[in-house]
């Protein structure tokens, strides 16, 4: 074998230095001119209001830790079974619905105030949120886990298509379903969150925003929300870059990536390892759907669609497969999203974003982290 | 539940689709008075079907609804067959094309009755001088040999938009001229007699259909280099964009008659049954002439195998661009035709949601399935909208949500047990290939070729 290759690239001619196509600056010119529009556009507006700048700036970063943890579903399922698995922005909304009838009807994050009269409330709040949080996880992975035994399992041989299309009836399934007024109603439903909220805002320090009271002008305002998100995403973050590179799961798991047929050969049970991925997806998708309902405290049956389409986005965009890459693929979009919202108007948000990914796919189809795909005959 | 409603309705459905066999079966015969005294009579039957005798009517206003709604989702169906089933590009970008249709033709039509023919105008002296400018644009990039594609798309997008520009320019300089012809709606002038009308139709429906050609040829030159499910969600981002683009058509696009997210109204409902029909045939025509040309097997082939196809010397990009821009072709002209008949357009009609009941049609019907799409579509109009939607309604509240809950589940069936569809790939009467074609199956055993034995 190994000498086989070494005669095979004797035979191949010394590489020539390649030609620079005809015309190539034409396509450079016009990429580059619309990206120094834009940065323009940013700069001159962040030197004009920087706080309104920063303000904005803030709200992206919400937005786009929820989308990591949404993406980082797709990437890993996309990693392992190249599938884009539609029902995954489903699975985010089934996750705030879980944690609103945790809430609001099972008062599920008041057990231990209820059980244990003694400790204190803050200790309280935060080991009910918690369970709330833990509960949604859990039925997401387990209705993932369903729906890949269910709809794409049988599926794995045939065209990648048929099983996208799969994918698209599921998240439809999923969505009227729920529209069904004995499941969840079609109807928008205020969204009682499981904890206070508290504002702080920053003008010379850092200050507590007390109830009915205006933060003055000129202030850039936060919450413990957008405190929540960051911490919860980038624990993820960790927690998954050490499930995927130090345990044995994850070996399985970049080795199911890599190469199904050999990964069965080494006695890895890829099916399981599939059924893992999608689990482990699935639980970050019902986390990200319970802060992204707590952040916006408004949910419906069809909230998962833009939000996990713009997640995919995210993920390509950062390269997919690439668990760092669906990170800063999602702070990308964010910002992105954040900006349209302020500076051009709130509709374009959606128009955006897409514009975003094809340009994107032009330019880089390996998206920022993604390792070019090899040639395959 | 009515059980007459119910029998009537099914026996309508196996009407139609005996209807459609007929039409085939006659359009497959030889002798070509034969073919032309077929069609005509397929057209005099339904018209007469509509025709209202004094109050008795076989096919009620709600059937011809039915009738025309189908005619346009036949066309969408076929464009989205002839890019997906016979190319195989997986695209969900079909219903944004059908919306560009629709309201470029909406737009047109309007402003035509309201007095203003710089709709007509701009559109018209738009599409033919874009369309030129692109077809040179190509030419002169022949010269060079491996143009990048961003390159290529930049100087196609440019050309485009001065085209567009000179258009505008023309269509104000001209619209003085046609002013005192129009009338105003009190006092319609010679321009706005019935005939007038019909044929300012069928131009807006004709130039909707090219101009929807000429956004998917801007639109899939850079895309559709990319790969199979890129290219889905691409097409995917190209519907959102072009229904967000619809919500704000009064805001952010200068078109206040359209009334953004709130509807156009007054478009004046010209699609008759010899429109839809016509329209309906041209597509069906040139999508069969086309499928069973040697084109269209470059079409099939790069479905099959691009590797194979290139070697047999089949431009692949050129292919996959022809079949995805006629595709598109057909759609617009689709929206057109509906957007006439409905006289009312909504953005919530081209939605995210409905992009996907084209999609749901080809594959029902059966993906490189002439007969199966044109039966699904007329079959999903009459089935889904016509029968369902009125028997659930009577059944309870809640019950039309179940139809959505329904279409998924039947999908996943289907995929699950016939992936090929309910059709397969037969086909009736004139659509059959009359050259047999080597099918897929019969695949010669390959020789194993083991690198290290070489």
């Amino acid at each position: 074998m190994q000498q086989l290759s070494g005669s095979s690239q004797a035979a191949i001619p010394a590489p020539t230095r390649k030609k620079r196509p005809p015309l190539a600056w034409v396509g450079q010119a016009f990429f580059s001119i619309l990206g120094i529009v834009v940065a323009v556009i940013l700069i001159s507006n962040l030197i004009r209001q920087p706080t309104l700048f920063a303000q904005f700036f803030i709200s992206g970063l919400q937005l786009g830790f929820v989308y990591a943890m949404i993406a980082l579903g797709y990437t890993m399922v996309y990693g392992i079974v190249k599938l884009i698995n539609f029902a995954h922005g489903d699975v985010f909304m089934v996750g705030a619905f879980v944690s609103y009838f945790a809430v609001a009807r099972f008062r599920l994050h008041q057990w231990p105030l209820a059980a244990f009269p003694q400790i204190s409330p803050g200790l309280g709040v935060v080991i009910g949120s918690i369970t709330v949080i833990l509960l949604s996880m859990v039925i997401c992975s387990a209705l993932a886990v369903t729906i890949e035994r269910v709809a794409y399992k049988p599926l794995r041989d045939a065209p990648r298509i048929a099983a996208l299309i799969t994918a698209i009836g599921v998240s439809f399934f999923l969505e009227y379903f729920g529209a069904l007024n004995f499941v969840f109603s079609p109807r928008f439903i205020p969204y009682e969150r499981p904890f206070e909220v508290v504002a702080w805002y920053i003008k010379d320090g850092i200050h507590l925003i007390r109830p009915g009271e205006a933060p003055p002008d000129g202030a850039i305002t936060f919450s413990n929300i957008l405190v929540i998100i960051m911490l919860a995403s980038i624990l993820v973050q960790i927690f998954l870059q050490f499930l995927v590179r130090r345990t044995k799961i994850g070996i399985a798991m970049r080795a199911s990536s890599y190469d199904k047929p050999a990964a069965r050969l080494m006695g890895i049970n890829v099916d399981s390892v599939i059924s893992f991925t999608f689990a482990i997806g699935a639980a970050f998708a019902g986390l990200g759907g319970v802060l992204y309902a707590i952040a916006y405290s408004s949910i419906w049956t069809q909230l998962g669609i833009l939000p996990g389409l713009k997640a995919f986005v995210a993920a390509v965009l950062g390269g997919i497969g690439s668990i760092p890459g669906a990170f800063v693929g999602a702070l990308i979009m964010g910002q992105a999203e954040a900006m349209t919202m302020g500076y051009i108007s709130t509709p374009m948000r959606d128009a955006v974003a897409f514009t975003i990914l094809i340009i994107v796919l032009l330019i880089r189809p390996t998206g920022i982290f993604g390792e070019p795909e090899k040639e395959k005959v | 539940m009515e059980l007459g409603f119910l029998l009537g309705s099914i026996f309508k459905i196996f009407a139609i689709l005996a209807y459609l066999y007929g039409l085939l079966w006659v359009l497959a015969r030889p002798n070509r008075w034969v073919k032309l005294i077929g069609v005509v009579v397929a057209f005099g039957v339904v018209q007469l079907a509509l025709t209202d005798f004094g109050g008795f009517q076989v096919l009620t206003n709600f059937d011809s609804g039915l009738l025309f709604q189908a005619c346009a989702m036949t066309m969408v169906a076929l464009g989205l067959n002839l890019i997906y089933g016979f190319n195989g590009q997986f695209s969900l970008g079909q219903w944004g094309f059908y919306g560009i249709g629709a309201y470029t033709a909406a737009d047109i039509t309007y402003r035509w009755v309201n007095g203003d023919a710089r709709g007509l105008l701009v559109v018209g002296f738009g599409t033919i001088l874009g369309g030129l400018a692109l077809i040179y644009i190509g030419r002169w990039l022949k010269r060079f040999r491996g143009v990048p594609v961003l390159s290529s798309f930049t100087l196609y997008l440019i050309g485009a938009i001065l085209a567009g520009t000179v258009a505008v320019y023309i269509g104000n300089a001209l619209n003085p001229l046609f002013e005192p012809l129009l009338g105003t709606n009190l006092n319609p002038g010679v321009l706005n007699s019935p005939l007038a009308l019909q044929i300012v139709f069928f131009l807006a429906v004709v130039f909707a259909g090219i101009f929807a050609a000429e956004v998917s040829f801007l639109f899939g030159l850079p895309v559709l280099t990319l790969g199979s499910d890129y290219f889905g969600i691409a097409t995917l981002g190209f519907t959102i964009v072009v229904n967000v683009l619809m919500i704000n058509s009064d805001t952010i696009l200068p078109f206040p008659e359209m009334k953004g997210g709130r509807g156009m109204v007054g478009i004046p409902k010209l699609t008759t049954w010899f429109w839809a029909f016509f329209f309906m045939m041209a597509v069906i025509v040139i999508m069969r002439n086309l499928i069973q040309s040697s084109t269209g097997r470059a079409i099939i082939s790069v479905r099959e195998d691009e590797v194979a196809a290139k070697a047999m010397g089949i431009d692949i990009a050129g292919s996959k661009l022809m079949a995805f821009v006629i595709g598109s072709f057909f759609a617009g002209i689709g929206g057109a035709v509906y957007a006439h008949f409905i006289g009312f357009l909504s953005p919530g009609t081209f939605g995210f949601l409905q992009s996907f009941n084209p999609l749901i049609i080809i594959v029902f019907g059966g993906l490189g399935s002439m007969t199966g799409t044109i039966a699904a579509s007329f079959g999903w109009i009459f089935f889904l909208e016509g029968l369902l939607r009125v028997l659930l309604s009577q059944m309870g509240t809640e019950a039309p949500t179940w139809r959505f809950v329904l279409y998924p589940i039947t999908l996943l069936l289907l995929m699950l047990i016939r992936p090929q569809g309910l059709l397969g790939n037969i086909e009736w009467g004139f659509l059959k290939q009359k050259t047999v074609l080597p099918r897929a199956q019969t695949v010669v055993e390959k020789p194993e070729v083991v690198a290290s034995e070489a």
